[in-house]
């Protein structure tokens, strides 16, 4: 088993994502992480899920989606084939801000972004291992809440949609 | 100045004119009335029959479309009747069959509330179909229809489900029918590789034992003719799975039987010795290959077929050919060396022969007394004609009727091959045959299936058309029976049925119908029924306990098929 990151260029069509959903669903694979947006192309979007499995299905799942009408292309990567991120969201007590957390939230090029009367709330981006990693320590500084959102990620290798949609 | 609209109800009708839908297959209620109104109007432009059930109304439809090679269409209400299409858009969809199923919504506001009927269709089907949309604006009719005909027929046919509210079918919009031609993230049809045509040809052109198998895909693609120049400019065996039966004739030279759980002897036998397996439009199904850890592993496999997910999804290949076979196969059959495989058809031939003694004498010239199966298929194919279309049910009639039925030319094979729905056959008969009404249409199904749809009986009825329904009795669930006799230690629970008087049930839906539970009268009654010049039922009642055989046990590789 290993993480990959599936990329999916599709149109904008009511149920697309509950179509590329339902192809996991069936094969029993678990969706670790899934985002939605725009794409560079007009009325092209772009949905990005983050699965830990074999490669064969993997290689099944893309080959499925694709057969989706609404899906343009679909392609796969190992991690050292995109570059990715992530968005972590941390609300932490105003009572814990002290010295020592703002200490950690340098260490971790983390910011606050937010400061109300009751709480704040730091950001971070990076890696899933980076943003649990300080999600670990900051449970010392009695978290409230923990939000972190799935990949963003673009490929390394150098083909666009683009080529593909005027291929 | 006059208002040139109409509403969204005659569009839908017009909209399916416009693609030269021939038949509409459905049944009416309250969310899709309007479509029926309008329906009134275009009765000499398109044809609607009257299905007994929604699901007889896409069994049909499914029927239609597998002789015709045209979409099948098929209408429903909301609620209860959209879900009633279910059973069948999941067995068009996985036998490749282009259907358009057009379904009414309650009204666009009422969405979401559980109002009455109301029925998320779309979701229901989403999983099962090639394609759905729901319209909920008058002016999205036409375009949805269009896109949905493209899709169904296009490359790798299938069912698509078109849901229309009722407040768009009853709004006014302009009908300006534009027929779809493309779709930017669809693309049905993969261009042929030529380096894969080369590299398959070199493979093959090496070969000692190569095989062919052929399924549904040649028929899809309108490939018969190209099929038969490869083979015969190779002189490779070939055998068929369930579906591509039919695209042969069954009388080539190199044709040598049927393939899986209750094909042929050597055609599985010889799987696992062949040195490369060219498969061609057919998908490696579980009923074909058995345990797949043992299937074929000595072989180079070179795939053809024209949907990229099937290619290495069941079996690694060496080559595949992606695209429609008939666009490769003339490249692959050009670079081909001319070839006869004399000693390793041989080797089928030999196998036949086992067959024949073991299991085909006994099953079409019994010596026994009660009926068998395959002795009613064998009367069938004496009378029939070369393009009599053979539509089967589920169960062992449908192997004994498939494995005698003799295949002269193609689209003459109408089953449920991938989902196996008992009750298809009785529908899909009344499709096939509207499908053309000059050829002969003969329905075998079992006690259970015909049980499953028997009041389409109704609707045979009343458009008179003129299908021979053979119905084999053995009294029980024959197929499930076979099981348990075999791996449930003769356990057998739920299988046995009390079965009403079928004779009588035909009769009151003034058909004719005959009854044959001896041999001596067996021959004269199928010779009748197929002159007939109408509906017919004939009811054969068969041996109880009778089994299909030769039949590889699930899990079992192909090369342990048992005789017996
Ligand atoms: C809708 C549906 N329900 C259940 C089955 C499981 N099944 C497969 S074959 C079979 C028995 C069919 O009996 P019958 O129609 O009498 O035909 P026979 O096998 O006796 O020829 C059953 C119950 C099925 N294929 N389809």
């Amino acid at each position: 088993m290993n993480r990959y990151t599936i990329s999916l260029f599709t149109e904008n069509f009511i149920g697309i994502l509950n179509r590329v959903t339902l192809i996991f669903t069936r094969r029993g694979v678990n969706i670790d992480a899934l985002t939605a947006s725009e794409s560079k192309e007009d009325g092209v979007h772009r949905i990005t899920i983050e699965v830990t499995t074999t490669e064969e299905q993997v290689i099944q799942i893309v080959k499925q989606t694709e057969k989706i009408i609404d899906v343009i292309k679909s392609f796969y990567y190992k991690d050292d084939e995109v570059v990715y991120q992530e968005i972590a969201l941390y609300k932490i007590p105003i009572s814990s801000l002290d010295p020592g957390l703002e200490k950690v939230i340098r260490q971790y090029n983390a910011r606050i972004i937010s400061a109300e009367k009751e709480f704040v709330v730091i950001e971070m981006t990076g890696h899933k291992e980076d943003t649990k990693a300080l999600l670990e320590i900051l449970k010392d500084f009695s978290i409230l809440e923990f939000a972190r959102s799935g990949r963003v990620a673009v490929a390394k290798p150098m083909g666009t949609i683009e080529q593909y949609l005027n291929n | 100045m006059k208002d040139s609209r109409i509403r969204g109800a005659e569009i839908v009708i017009k909209s399916l004119v416009a693609e030269n839908s021939e038949y509409i297959f459905g049944y009416p209620g309250g969310a899709i009335m309007p479509v029926y109104d309008a329906l009134y109007d275009y009765a000499d432009q398109i044809k609607h029959v009257l299905t007994r059930h929604e699901q007889g109304a896409i069994h049909a439809a499914q029927g239609y479309a597998r002789v015709s090679g045209k979409v099948g269409v098929c209408m429903a209400t909301s609620g209860p009747g959209a879900t009633n299409l279910i059973t069948g858009i999941a067995d068009a969809m996985i036998d490749s069959t282009p259907l358009v199923c057009i379904t009414g919504q309650v009204a666009s506001p009422l969405l979401g509330t559980d109002a009455f009927q109301e029925t998320d269709v779309v979701g229901f089907s989403m999983p099962g179909t090639k394609w759905n949309i729901q319209v909920r604006r008058v002016e999205d009719i036409a375009p949805a229809i269009a896109k949905g005909f493209h899709i169904a027929r296009s490359g790798r046919p299938g069912p698509v489900l078109i849901d229309i509210t009722k407040d768009a079918q009853n709004a006014l919009g302009e009908f300006n029918y534009v027929p779809c031609l493309g779709i930017r993230s669809y693309r049905p049809y993969p261009k042929v590789n030529e380096n894969s045509v080369a590299k398959a040809a070199e493979i093959i052109n090496q070969a000692k034992k190569p095989y062919v198998l052929y399924g549904q895909g040649v028929v899809i693609g309108k490939a018969e003719e190209e099929l038969k120049a490869f083979l015969d400019k190779s002189g490779i065996p070939a055998a068929c799975t369930l579906l591509g039966s039919g695209a042969l004739d069954e009388d080539h030279p190199q044709y040598v039987g049927k393939l899986g759980m209750h094909g042929n002897y050597a055609p599985n036998m010889l799987t696992n010795q062949c040195d490369v397996l060219i498969a061609i439009g057919m998908r490696f199904d579980d009923r074909v290959t058995g345990d797949l850890k043992r299937y074929a592993k000595q072989a180079k496999v070179i795939h053809l077929e024209l949907d990229n997910a099937e290619i290495n999804k069941n079996v690694k290949c060496e080559v595949s050919i992606l695209g429609n076979c008939k666009e490769s196969l003339p490249l692959l059959t050009e670079k081909l060396k001319e070839n006869s495989h004399q000693d390793w058809l041989s080797e089928f031939r030999k196998l036949e022969e086992k067959e024949k003694s073991a299991v085909v004498s006994l099953d079409l010239l019994p010596t026994k007394t009660g009926l068998t199966m395959g002795e009613v298929i064998r009367y069938v194919n004496d009378f029939k004609k070369d393009d009599a279309i053979l539509v089967t049910d589920v169960g062992q009639h449908q192997m004994i009727a498939w494995r005698y039925f003799k295949y002269k030319t193609t689209r003459t094979q109408v089953t449920s091959g991938g989902l196996g729905t008992m009750g298809f056959s009785l529908p899909a008969a009344l499709g096939a045959q509207l499908a053309d009404l000059n050829r002969q249409v003969i329905c075998v199904v079992g006690d259970g299936g015909i049980q499953m749809t028997i009041q389409e009986f109704g609707t045979i009825m009343q458009t008179q058309s003129p299908v021979k329904i053979v119905l084999l009795n053995n009294n029980f669930l024959g197929m499930v029976r076979q099981w348990q006799q075999l791996f449930f230690d003769k356990r057998y629970s739920f299988t046995e049925l009390d079965n009403p008087d079928f004779i009588k049930i035909a009769e009151a839906y003034n058909m004719k119908a005959s009854k044959v539970t001896e041999r001596d009268n067996l021959r004269d009654t199928v010779a009748e029924m197929m002159v007939h010049d109408g509906p017919y039922f004939l009811e054969v009642v068969v041996e109880k306990e009778d089994n299909v055989f030769p039949m590889i046990p699930t899990g079992c590789s192909v090369e342990e098929v048992r005789l017996s």
